[in-house]
Formats: structure tokens, sequence, C-alpha cells
């Protein structure tokens, strides 16, 4: 159905080239692709169900349990405990970290990678230490990070910075040296030379490749989002899942998992989405 | 103004050299040539002959080893938007519309943003590209997208155009069209083309002059004017006279090499 949407859509006549191939031919309908994709969540959350339903000694809460919580936590009215009605905070405070320290990150990296993959001195000056540093876990930055940062939201910040600073700089790098030398050649004869080629001509170019660290760096920001907020933030959703762990209400817990997990995934689409529209041009893309 | 008797293009034991792997490879060895403008000249011979080198030095991506190479009489040290090149696999930029493209010069040149627009639709419309002016280069065939490239140049006010086997990746059809095509613009404007080709055919066909090079070390081997009357018949007896001496020329340094 997409495919013969975006063969009318490429441009017409005698001598165009033909639009490239859909990716991945799926079998089937839209509602089929639905129908499939449910298979293994509906198989899981059955399995789970008979595992844990009418079990009062249950360690995990049972599914309905869990859905039961997440009204109350999303809405109120049930429990009308400490957790009542609160996601929308903890979301929105994830959120802002999330975002914050992923455009802190894409910040500082993208300059620096476009610098790195353009220039050897620069290369030669960072990279050594750059690699050293990125294996270096987040959770290992934690004790440091609070002494650095003190307890709270800088620390959280930073984390979620940190988390998101690599896979960016290592795709932008990347993409800058994988520039088809072809198109530096091309630009300076046209009259764009020197630093006037990192606007025109490395940016846009690296541009694919940079995306996909977009991408990744948005998904670590998430990932590292829970230990970001064990730095004793009283908001965010690791924060909630941090605190429902104490008092041991794991069906807690799993809505704080279930949130990260619906907010990344929206984060993810709207990046694409985005990525879409910047990069039209890009067979790969488009 | 220059003189009349200036050559646009003047080049005087021209060489070229680099070290691959250890080895001393000379590429190109005491070339000389002088081009007129408004002259159409082929440079001709097998791979390794040099040609492209010579082209890229003209075009200033590469520095001669020694000799000096001369525009107007200035040498030439850098890359400049008086000399624009062709390249055979594009070179256009994938991000930019056919419109983005042909305007890239102009604009980085600091040309203001009304006149830039005049000058693409202008370019468009002479490469015939009107009703793809906002496809990406993707979404072009090979023939357009060397128009493109033919197209960004001129619109930057080329005075020479380089040309490194610009054709030889498309269809023979497409092919004769666009060598019609170049030859209509080369006609009606005064541009100076240096065109690099392993075509007999070809540079009998297009050039008003065929300079024959060969290979080891590359060196510029005979300079032949193509005194045919346009346009050129490719089925002529004269036409054929001429590929067959070409032809004799290119296989005796084949013949030299094997031996």
């Amino acid at each position: 159905m997409s495919a013969a949407l975006s063969d009318t859509a490429a441009p017409a006549g005698g001598e165009a080239a033909p639009p490239a191939q859909a990716g991945g031919t799926s079998p089937g309908s839209g509602l089929l692709q639905v129908a499939l994709a449910l298979v293994l969540p509906v198989a899981i959350l059955v399995a789970w169900h008979l595992a844990t339903e009418g079990r009062t000694y249950s360690l995990i809460p049972s599914p309905s349990a869990v859905a039961v919580a997440l009204y109350d936590l999303a809405f109120g009215g049930i429990n009308d405990d400490a957790f009542s009605a609160s996601l929308l905070t903890h979301v929105l405070a994830s959120v802002g970290r999330v975002y914050g320290g992923f455009a802190l990150a894409v910040l500082a990296a993208l300059p620096i990678g476009l610098l790195i993959g353009r220039v050897p001195l620069v290369r030669q000056m960072l990279d050594p230490m750059l690699q050293i540093l990125r294996p270096i876990p987040v959770t290992a930055w934690l004790p440091l990070a609070m002494i650095m940062f003190g307890i709270g939201p800088r620390s959280a910040f930073f984390l979620v910075f940190l988390g998101a600073f690599y896979p960016v700089l290592i795709n932008t790098v990347f993409g800058v040296r994988s520039v088809e030398p072809r198109l530096f050649e091309a630009a300076s004869m046209l009259g764009c030379r020197g630093s006037a080629q990192f606007v025109k001509v490395v940016l846009p170019a690296a541009m694919p490749a940079i995306f996909t660290g977009l991408r990744l760096g948005l998904g670590f920001a998430w990932v590292v989002i829970v230990i970001g907020e064990m730095t004793g933030v009283p908001t965010g959703l690791g924060a909630l899942i941090m605190e429902a762990r104490q008092l041991s209400r794991t069906e807690i817990v799993i809505c704080g998992m279930i949130a990260i997990g619906v907010a990344g995934f929206i984060s993810d689409r709207l990046v694409t989405l985005l990525g879409r529209r910047l990069l039209a041009w890009s067979p790969n893309h488009g | 103004m220059a003189e009349p008797t200036l050559p646009i293009l003047s080049l005087s034991h021209v060489g070229k050299s680099y070290d691959a792997g250890g080895r001393r490879i000379e590429a190109l060895r005491g070339a000389n040539l002088d081009v007129a403008r408004g002259e159409f000249v082929c440079l001709i011979g097998a791979s390794g002959c040099g040609k492209s080198t010579l082209l890229r030095i003209v075009a200033g991506f590469e520095a001669a080893t020694t000799g000096q190479a001369l525009m107007w009489g200035k040498p030439i040290s850098a890359p400049d938007p008086s000399r624009g090149m062709v390249f055979q696999d594009y070179g256009l930029f994938p991000w930019l519309t056919v419109r983005g493209n042909i305007g890239f010069g102009p604009a980085s040149r600091g040309r203001p943003a009304g006149e830039v627009r005049d000058t693409v639709d202008r370019f468009v419309e002479l490469v015939g590209l009107k009703s793809f002016a906002d496809a990406y280069p993707h979404q072009l065939s090979g023939g357009m997208k060397q128009r493109v490239a033919i197209a960004r140049v001129l619109a930057n006010d080329a005075e020479v155009v380089l040309m490194d086997e610009p054709f030889g990746a498309l269809d023979a059809m497409t092919r004769e069209r666009l060598q019609d095509e170049l030859l209509e613009l080369w006609e009606r404007t005064r541009l100076t083309v240096l065109f690099v080709t392993h075509s007999i055919e070809e540079a009998i066909f297009l050039s008003s002059r065929c300079v024959v090079m060969s290979p080891g070390p590359g060196r510029i081997d005979r300079d032949i004017p193509i005194e045919l009357a346009r346009p050129r018949d490719v089925s002529a007896s004269d036409f054929n006279e001429l590929r067959r001496e070409l032809s004799g020329m290119l296989h005796s340094h084949h013949g030299r090499l094997a031996a």
C-alpha cells in the first residue's frame, strides 16, 4: 500500500531514474502487521497473568494489579497514597532532564565532532582521551557526579548528558570523516572554501550519520534516566522507581518502567519524524 | 581585458610525481600546452597517461611538482570559479535540489538572493530541467545529473570548463545527446573547454584540437587540430580517416609498452 503511494510520488518522465525500492517488504496488510506485533506481548501478558494471579505471596504483582496501580498513579482515586495522581509530575520532570541533558550533549558533541572529524590537530589532541573515557559506564560516574554537582537535578543532568554525548559525538565524527572528498573539490571549485565548507558541505553531508547519533543519544538519555535520578531528586520516573522499590511497591516499579518505555518510544518517533523532514534528500531516509 | 594573443591557459614543463608505497611514481612529465580562448581541446590517451592529472593541475586541485600552469598569465595555485570542473561521478550535493546545486556557487560567492534566483532560473531552463528543478540528485538519471553539473559550473561564470570523462558513465544514447547539447552550448557561448576522454570518436566529434597523451611516464605526444566542418558526421570518410590516424597513434603506444 505504502509502496504504491511512493511510486506515484516520484518524479515522472522518460529519463527519470526508478524510485528507490521501499525497504523491507512486509507480508499482508496493516491490520496483519499490528496483529503480528501484538503476538509476543499478549503471550507474555497471559503467561504473567497465569503465573501471578490469585497467589497471595507472589513477589511479582499480577498484570491486573499493575493496571490498577497505573490508573491510580495517573488519575488517583483508588489508593489515595503518596503515589496517587503523581504520574504526570514524574513524567514531566524526567522529560525535562532527558531533553535538557540531551540538548547539552548535542550542543557539545556536534561542534567537537565536526572538529575531530575535520581537523587533524584536534583529533590528535582529543581522540585518545575520549576513547578512554568512553567505555566508563554512566553508573560508574554516579558517585563522582554527586560530589562534583551535589545531590539533586544537576547531577541528573550531568549523567544524562554523559549518556547522550558519546553516541552523538561518535556518529558525528563518523559522518564527517565519510564525506566524499569529491564534494570538497566541487565546493572549492565553485568558490566555497575554508571554514565556509563546515556549514555548507560538512554539516549537511554528515547529517544522516549525525541523525543516527541523535536517535541513539536520545535513546541512551532515556536509558540512563533511572541512574540519573538516583542522585536524590524528589521527582522523575527514575526517582519514582527507586522510591517504590524501597517501599516494596513493585507494581509502581513496573508502572515506572512502562512509562519510561512509552515516553522513550514517543520521543524516538518524534526524532524520526523530524529526520524524515530534514533528510528528504537522502535515498536511505526520505 | 587581456591581450588577444595571451592564451587563456598556458602550461610549461608541467610535471607531477608522488610517492606511493615507497615508490616514486611519475604521473606527468614535461607537459607543454597553450589553449586559446574559445578552443575545445580534448585530452586523449590510455589510462595512466596523466590526462586526469593534467586536468586536476589546471583545476588547482593538485600542485605541479615541476613547471608552471598559468591562467591569463597568472599562476594557478588553488581551485577557482573561473575554472569549473565537471566530474565523471557528477559530484553533486545530494542534500540540495537541482536549483540548490545550480545556485550553490553564486550563493557561496555572496551574490544577492534575487540575483541567484534569476541565474538559477536561467540555467535550469538552459539545460532543460525545468520540470525537475525541485528534485534531488538521487531522483535524477545520469544524464540529468550531468546536465546539472554542467549548469552549476556555467551559472558560476566559469570561463574554462574542465571535464573529466564526463559522459563515461552514461549510456550511448544519452551520451550522444549530451555531446550535441554541449557543442551547442560551446558554440553559443565563448567557453573554453578542456575535455578528458578515452574515446577517439568522442574526441574527434567534439574537439577543435586533440592532444594525444601516452603513459609511462604520462606525457603529451601529439597535438592535432581537428578541422572537420561542424556538425560532424561520425560516418563520413574524413572522420574515419582521422579516427584511423588517432587510433594508430594510441595503439603504437600499447605496442611500445608491451615490447
